[in-house]
């Protein structure tokens, strides 16, 4: 086994100035992941990170690790070719919604159903940050921005129900204004084996701020999101008191004074119909009275890694027709000789 | 009755039916027969964009024109002697390149009312029975019926024994052509070996048309075309987009990297996918990806990771990767970027060939994004060509862009293949992680004498660095809005591509004199067109040189004097002029351009007409 150094969070700081602004969300995901990865077990010559453009994207340049700030929307992509290649390294794609979910959109699907070993963090802000301030495909229908003066049209994407029709075999949901979750959360994707899509809710403070404010204000938090546990039931709010049950395929909030733990749902990751129901609590946050917004792993499979299998086919086609021989490949089956 | 034995210097036959007919296999077994026995040989296959366009009409005809000979050939042939059609509508489609005198073999079921209207002839008037075909040979033989006639009681469907007709033609040929039915023979029964009923009756046809021919009495001459003293050597028939296939496989082994494939199917590329697929026990990584883009982002990530990233396309598909190309350039990391170019622009002509692309490879990105350019002239020329690509991408730490087209892709001719020792090592320029840090500093922009960069992959300890699309700082790497620096790292990028001319061979003549009143430059698969042309007008006693360039970006160093030696410069080209902008726009020179934009090669008399003109 190869010698891992210990390390602390601060020995995967850079010495560039990051240049976020002040109050970003950010700030938080970039400390969490210094401390998650510290204590990864992974050598740091072994580590990539790679991103697209935006906002988030400029996160490769804040870790003393390998990194490549790659062009709008290809982080994905570009990190599926480098996991092909090079299945032992520790390969972390940092994207946001526009540069996944819009103008990247088609790689990360493939990406997702291939299954790569890598993990996907996607900062959510629901805005365009880096351009100054236009409508994202994670914005509510009817916000207005600088592009949509009268409100946007656009039905907006759910990043955890897109993740799960593309067959993700790791689906988490955390926020900036958490970070034991966030702690915890990212630690769970790195040890899963397969591509790990975790959305992180991050407020962007110049262009969208307080968009995930009800989920992140005291006053509010514990009555609009819920925290999933594997094996534990559906309980949130201020006191507690609260729960979602099933009825049927439809989730229900009910009262802890009327019902029983037993009556509520237990979550378990490993179901992929009720993982589905949980990435549909997904109510307008500025309506009142629905359900809360659930955070924590919504769902997580084994399944094969693509570049496992291919090298297993690379694998079979030598143990079949033996290492290649550059002569044999030149030649062909049909040839002649002139003289 | 006797028959007699006519010896040929060379040939050409176009094969020519319906795209369900099977001509292009006809083609090729035909032409493996013939490259065995020794000739030279080139071929062209022509089809229609569509998979099965509509049966019988013009659009749905398929062609493979074989020229084989017993001299050395340069080209599929300009005009052709004998035209194998199917049905009228492969009579139609052709006929026009059948020379004055030339032999029509004709399917004459393939000449019924029906096929008649479906290939358009003015009021059903058929061919065969009016004066269209007064200035040609006419064998007509019911291709169709005999096959019918050979396969009666075998319980073949009709469906099937229809498939057979092929071989009834080919067997005609062969005996035409004084040819053993020995390799197809042997082609058939293994292609057929796990259905026993299909190979009997390829088998039972073949022979019914090559006895056909024997004992029909109607044919009294048969034709010999003797073995051609190509150099000697082991020789193989090989396929341009095959050789560039072969080629990325070992120039990846000669640097000692792996190869990864990143593609999206594409006309005509994708054959070059189905040959790398093949080879997994060469540790070949074939990625099919979900697009043009995803394709080449993820070459660049498996470069980035240290594998020799290869991606392919045609132009609708590099005008894709464009944003992407311009990153590697910036990365200054190996990329290898195929474009095997067909008509443009937008979908354009996805079947047919053109050399249109040459400024979209020099200029088609955003920004100064200057990079090397290697282009291949003949179908085993990919395979030389390639290895070149590679090497400079490996070598300069550059992305290279490789030209080829349909033509060649598609074409093939006899290769006389080297042994894997006697080619070139390539070196990659991998940082050391034990020698690349100053003071403890790694600065992944500093560079050799040639302005090459190390190659620093992730696993070399203390390496770490972070690359990216943003203007690099010089030496650092780090990200860099100064003004001054943009404007040194512009001009680096550029002195580094410019310095690879110290790098590559010096221009040479493919003919001729290095002084004389006309040079004929080309680059591409024109080749053979103006090699053949230069050859004729230098036999008539003209003096005419031939050029031919494999590097395009940059060009050789001597390019500038050599073209000085002569009092004109004709550059003919498969587009509206492309070339010849580069050249005159560097050297002053003004050359004329001879341009054919209709998605077809050159005949070599296109060319030599023009020289003729000139001189």
């Amino acid at each position: 086994m190869e010698n891992i150094p210990t390390y602390t969070a601060k020995d995967f700081a850079t010495d560039q100035d990051v240049r976020w602004c002040p109050g970003c969300g950010d700030y938080s995901i970039l400390k969490q992941m210094q401390s998650t990865i510290a204590e990864a077990g992974v050598n740091k010559k072994d580590i990539v990170f790679v991103s697209g453009i935006g906002c988030s994207s400029r996160f490769p340049y804040y870790m003393d690790t390998f990194g490549i700030h790659s062009i709008h929307g290809r982080a994905t992509a570009m990190a599926s070719g480098l996991k092909a290649a090079r299945p032992d390294l520790s390969v972390w794609v940092i994207t946001g919604d526009g540069d996944s979910l819009s103008i990247g959109g088609n790689h990360l699907i493939h990406l997702l159903r291939r299954n790569f070993d890598l993990n996907v963090l996607l900062f959510n802000n629901e805005i365009y940050g880096l351009t100054k301030g236009q409508y994202s495909p994670t914005s509510p229908k009817g916000q207005v921005t600088k592009s949509t003066p009268m409100g946007s049209l656009d039905h907006p994407f759910n990043p955890q129900a897109l993740a799960l029709g593309a067959d993700a075999t790791f689906v988490a949901r955390t926020m900036d204004r958490d970070p034991k979750h966030m702690r915890e959360i990212l630690a769970a994707g790195n040890a899963h084996k397969g591509t790990s899509l975790i959305e992180i809710y991050q407020n962007c403070n110049v262009f969208n701020d307080g968009a995930f404010g009800v989920y992140t204000d005291k006053a509010t938090k514990a009555d609009s999101t819920i925290t999933i546990n594997e094996g534990e039931p559906l309980i949130f709010g201020e006191d507690r008191n609260k729960g979602i049950r099933l009825n049927g395929m439809k989730p229900e909030v009910v009262s802890l004074d009327e019902y029983s733990m037993e009556d509520l749902w237990i979550h378990d990751s490993s179901d992929r119909m009720k993982a589905t129901i949980l990435s549909r609590m997904f109510d307008n946050n500025v309506l009142e009275g629905g359900l809360p917004r659930p955070f924590g792993v919504f769902y997580q499979e084994d399944r094969f890694r693509y570049e496992e299998s291919m090298q297993e086919q690379l694998d079979k086609a030598v143990s079949l027709k033996g290492e290649g021989d550059l002569d044999a490949l030149i030649q062909g089956t049909h040839t002649w000789e002139v003289g | 009755m006797t028959k007699t034995t006519e010896k040929k210097k060379d040939v050409t036959i176009l094969f020519a039916g319906d795209s369900g007919d099977g001509m292009q296999l006809t083609g090729s077994l035909f032409t493996n027969t013939n490259a065995i026995y020794g000739n030279d040989i080139s071929t062209f296959p022509n089809f229609p964009a569509e998979i099965r366009a509509p049966q019988g009409t013009v659009a749905g005809v398929s062609g493979f024109k074989l020229h084989f000979a017993s001299v050395d050939i340069f080209t599929p042939g300009d005009d052709v002697e004998v035209l194998v059609a199917m049905n009228a509508a492969a009579l139609k489609a052709n006929l026009d390149q059948l020379k004055i005198g030339g032999t029509v073999i004709a399917n004459t079921a393939g000449f019924d009312k029906k096929n008649l209207r479906l290939a358009k002839y003015d009021d059903e008037s058929n061919p065969l029975l009016d004066h269209t075909l007064d200035k040609f040979r006419v064998i007509e033989i019911d291709v169709t019926k005999m096959t019918k006639e050979a396969l009666i009681n075998t319980g073949l469907g009709t469906k099937e024994i229809d498939r057979c007709k092929n071989m009834f033609v080919l067997g005609f040929l062969l005996w035409m052509y004084n040819r053993s039915m020995e390799t197809t023979q042997k082609f058939i029964t293994e292609k057929f070996a796990k259905n026993e009923v299909v190979k009997d009756a390829n088998l039972t046809v073949l022979k019914a048309g090559y006895y056909f021919g024997d004992t029909n009495e109607t044919f009294t001459s048969r034709y010999e075309v003797e073995s051609a003293h190509l150099p000697k050597g082991s020789y193989r028939s090989i396929m341009g987009n095959q050789a560039a296939a072969l080629g990325a496989i070992v120039g990846a082994k000669k640097a000692g990297l792996e190869l990864f494939y990143g593609s999206y199917p594409i006309t005509p590329a994708s054959d070059i996918l189905h040959e790398l697929a093949r080879h997994k026990n060469y540790g070949v990584k074939t990625f099919q990806a979900e697009d043009e883009i995803a394709a080449v982002c993820a070459a660049i990530g498996a470069s980035y990771g240290g594998s020799l990233g290869v991606t392919a396309s045609s132009g609708p598909g590099i005008a894709l990767k464009g944003e992407a190309i311009g990153l590697a350039i910036m990365l200054e990391i190996p990329l290898l970027i195929i474009n095997v170019q067909r008509g443009g622009p937008s979908t354009g002509l996805p079947t047919k060939t053109e050399q249109s692309d040459l400024m979209q490879a020099m200029y088609g990105r955003n920004g100064e994004a200057p990079l090397a350019i290697v282009s291949a002239s003949s179908p085993s020329d990919c395979f030389d060509a390639m290895m070149e690509a590679v090497r400079i991408t490996v070598e300069h730490m550059t992305p290279v862009i490789f030209l080829s087209d349909g033509f060649i892709a598609n074409g093939s001719e006899p290769w006389s293949y080297p042994k894997a020792v006697d080619l070139p090592k390539i070196t990659p320029r991998f940082a050391d992680p034990e020698k690349s840090l100053d003071d403890g500093a790694y600065y992944p922009y500093r560079r050799n004498a040639d302005l090459v960069r190390e190659w620093a992959i992730p696993g070399m300890e203390n390496l770490q660095h972070r690359v990216g699309g943003l203007e690099k700082e010089n030496e650092t790497g780090n990200v860099s809005y100064d003004p001054h620096n943009h404007e040194l790292m512009v001009k680096i990028r550029q002195e580094k591509v410019d310095l690879i001319a110290n790098d590559i061979p010096e221009q040479e003549l493919a003919q001729g004199e290095s002084q004389g009143k006309l040079l004929v430059l080309g680059w591409g698969s024109t080749y053979g067109a103006i090699r053949t042309a230069v050859r004729e007008a230098m036999e008539e006693g003209h003096k005419v040189s031939q050029a031919h360039l494999r590097y395009i970006s940059p060009f050789p160093k001597n390019l500038g004097d050599l073209l000085s030696g002569f009092d004109q410069v004709l550059i003919p080209e498969m587009n509206n002029g492309q070339l010849i902008h580069l050249i005159n726009a560097k050297y002053g020179s003004g050359a004329i351009g001879l341009n054919k934009i209709q998605g077809m090669p050159f005949a070599s008399r296109e060319i030599k007409e023009r020289i003729l003109e000139l001189v």
